[in-house]
């Protein structure tokens, strides 16, 4: 929901109050006794060391363990052993791995067809809403909403009881398909008792629609936020020349709200690229090695026995430098933009 | 050309019923999205309420005809995992408050220094906001985990709480930023010229104004870290720890998943995250992502 807030690029920017503070109102000046040129840097202090005790410290303690042998003796309360440089040779052994790669295919794959599938149903919804009446409008965007807010790892337990093999009700209605359609659409006729959750290609089908259900209904209102911005009279011109919804789509609304997908893009593929909760309800703990991500993959190395602590930080490592790599981007036109200034 | 009144008749009538045709096609569209969004939510809802011979059945059986509070009963009383479902709630409601209450006052102290200073480091700090918060949370477990059991936090609903705080800050200052900013410095000037001192006019003025903001900021805190379950996962290993998604997973047996049960817990677990949204349904839907498209 929140990060609605992201995509709420310049918004502040817009009523705040422009350049310097006014000369003539100057605030109180022996109102504490703090130089008033200290009060920010008093404000941010709790804030500071927060973000560099739990996330930047750990962010370069996670790097150094990338290149150390961290295992069971070094983790353990009595009488640890210091953890013992490697090298790169965590590196070369997840290289070597075949998980790796699966894991790296299966968070690529994953995320581009779970991106590019939230952002077209959440678009065509969006659109969608902005035709319906103010009531019907608000019926839709209530009943979304249910979808969004279910908590990932409920979204993770639904879905497995839709696909469940025995009781699950996707193989009853797979199964009131006609045999000939249900034939020549997967050849088969017989869906009774069909395991979707045991191998990792139906696995990720699952997942797919599970992430798509429950991230379309964000998109889809962020879309409709920015579809009222458009001025009508834009769309009024395009019609007295004659330009039909497709096209107007294309020349008018697209362009517009450009940004807007941008930035809904850039935080679909954060989200999507370390899906982690709706997995491991689907996939039931990290069993299965053939559908790991990298998230997964990293969790699977550190926690489970024996703790190759060392080598879950060069796969976590891994993870973050492709996510800053792709969202640099995303980064980089958030500062340039007046958003930071 | 011309075009005879008759054919203008015509026209209008055809427009007239091409109008109603297509409200009709929205709102079958309209409502076959309502229904594909809802069904999942309501199979979980309707689900705990069914008895046993009508969950686990090969027939659809759409209304829990055989209505049945068993499940909620069961998951209230005995539970999983050696404690009922109440432990994990209140596990779950503990850690959500305490990353709220830290949180809502660290972000708005430094949303109000972004905000209303100008001051050297300002734009250093806005981007490094920007950056951490692309860092996978996967990436920080690792370490996270072995301070906290340095620390003596470990199996501790305290940890947990430290951890969401780190985990929701930064979004949380970036989003209480442009609230703060969002209020006129001239309200504040007025209550100076009034005499007003600084913290009178933080009290007394911003922080009225800004407080719904700060509402739906700390909605936000609190959904992350009640639907939080990696770090819950590795820092908590005594049951009576648990929190709700970690308790989740236990439901899913050797012998077959009770799934009344689960379906229980699930709705339990949802319906506060379910109510806050609509609570900020109409800000989000209209206040916070309008800025947006100005960008």
């Amino acid at each position: 929901m929140t990060d609605t807030s992201i995509a709420r690029r310049g918004g502040g920017n817009a009523s705040a109050p422009s350049g310097r503070p006014r000369r003539s109102h100057r605030p109180p000046k022996k109102a504490s006794g703090l130089n008033p040129k200290y009060i920010p840097y008093a404000l941010l202090i709790p804030g500071l060391l927060v973000m560099v005790a739990l996330l930047l410290y750990p962010m370069i303690q996670v790097f150094i363990m990338s290149f150390q042998k961290v295992g069971l003796p070094q983790i353990r309360e009595i009488n640890p052993r210091p953890a013992e440089w490697l090298g790169w040779e965590n590196y070369t052994k997840v290289f070597e791995n075949d998980v790796f790669w699966s894991s790296l295919r299966n968070t690529l794959v994953f995320a581009f067809v779970a991106v590019s599938l939230t952002l077209i149903v959440g678009t065509a919804v969006g659109v969608l809403l902005q035709q319906l009446s103010k009531r019907m409008s608000t019926f839709l965007i209530i009943g979304i909403m249910f979808a969004w807010a279910v908590p990932p790892v409920a979204q993770g337990v639904i879905w497995r009881w839709l696909f469940d093999a025995e009781a699950g009700i996707i193989n009853w209605a797979l199964n009131l398909l006609p045999d000939f359609l249900s034939n020549a659409l997967f050849g088969r006729a017989d869906w009774t008792g069909e395991p979707w959750l045991n191998e990792a290609f139906t696995i990720y089908i699952v997942l797919v629609m599970t992430v798509v259900w429950a991230s379309f209904p964000f998109i889809a209102v962020s879309v409709l936020a920015g579809l009222k911005s458009i001025p009508g009279e834009l769309y009024e011109a395009a019609r007295v020349d004659g330009s039909g919804p497709w096209r107007t789509f294309r020349k008018i609304t697209f362009p517009l709200l450009k940004p807007v997908f941008a930035v809904l893009t850039i935080l679909s593929i954060i989200w999507d690229f370390k899906v982690f909760s709706q997995l491991y309800v689907l996939m039931n703990g990290p069993t299965n090695r053939e559908a790991f991500n990298l998230s997964m993959f990293s969790y699977a190395e550190a926690f489970r026995s024996p703790p190759k602590m060392g080598s879950g930080a060069a796969i976590a490592v891994i993870l973050t430098i492709i996510l800053l790599v792709v969202t640099a981007v995303y980064v980089r036109q958030m500062v340039k933009s007046e958003e930071v200034q | 050309m011309t075009v005879t009144s008759y054919e203008m008749k015509r026209m209008r009538k055809s427009a007239k019923f091409r109008k109603k045709a297509r409200k009709f096609a929205l709102n079958a569209t309209a409502t076959a999205v309502f229904i594909v969004a809802m069904f999942p939510v309501y199979w979980m809802v309707s689900t705990s309420f069914k008895t046993n011979d009508q969950i686990f059945t090969t027939e659809f059986i759409p209304f829990p005809t055989s209505f049945t509070f068993e499940h909620i009963d069961r998951v209230l009383s005995e539970g999983v995992a050696g404690n009922s479902i109440w432990l994990y709630l209140r596990n779950s409601a503990i850690v959500a408050l305490g990353t709220v209450a830290v949180g809502a006052i660290f972000s708005l102290l430094a949303a109000t220094a972004v905000s209303r200073f100008r001051f050297k480091g300002r734009t250093s700090f806005l981007i490094t906001l920007l950056v951490v918060q692309m860092i996978p949370a996967e990436a920080l477990l690792i370490p996270l985990f072995l301070s906290i059991k340095r620390l003596g936090l470990y199996d501790q609903l305290l940890g947990l709480i430290v951890v969401n705080v780190g985990l929701t800050l930064p979004f949380g200052i970036w989003m209480l930023r442009t609230f703060v900013a969002a209020v006129p410095k001239s309200l504040e000037e007025a209550a100076w010229i009034d005499g007003a001192s600084r913290m009178t006019t933080f009290w007394k003025v911003l922080f009225p104004l800004v407080a719904p903001g700060l509402v739906a900021t700390s909605i936000f805190s609190f959904i992350t870290a009640w639907n939080e379950l990696i770090f819950a996962l590795v820092l908590m290993s005594d049951s009576s720890g648990y929190t709700m998604p970690v308790a989740l997973q236990f439901f899913f047996g050797q012998r077959g998943t009770d799934w009344g049960a689960i379906m229980a817990s699930s709705t339990l677990m949802t319906i506060p995250v379910v109510v806050f949204f609509l609570l900020v349904q109409r800000r989000m839907v209209s206040g916070l992502v309008a800025g947006a498209v100005k960008g």
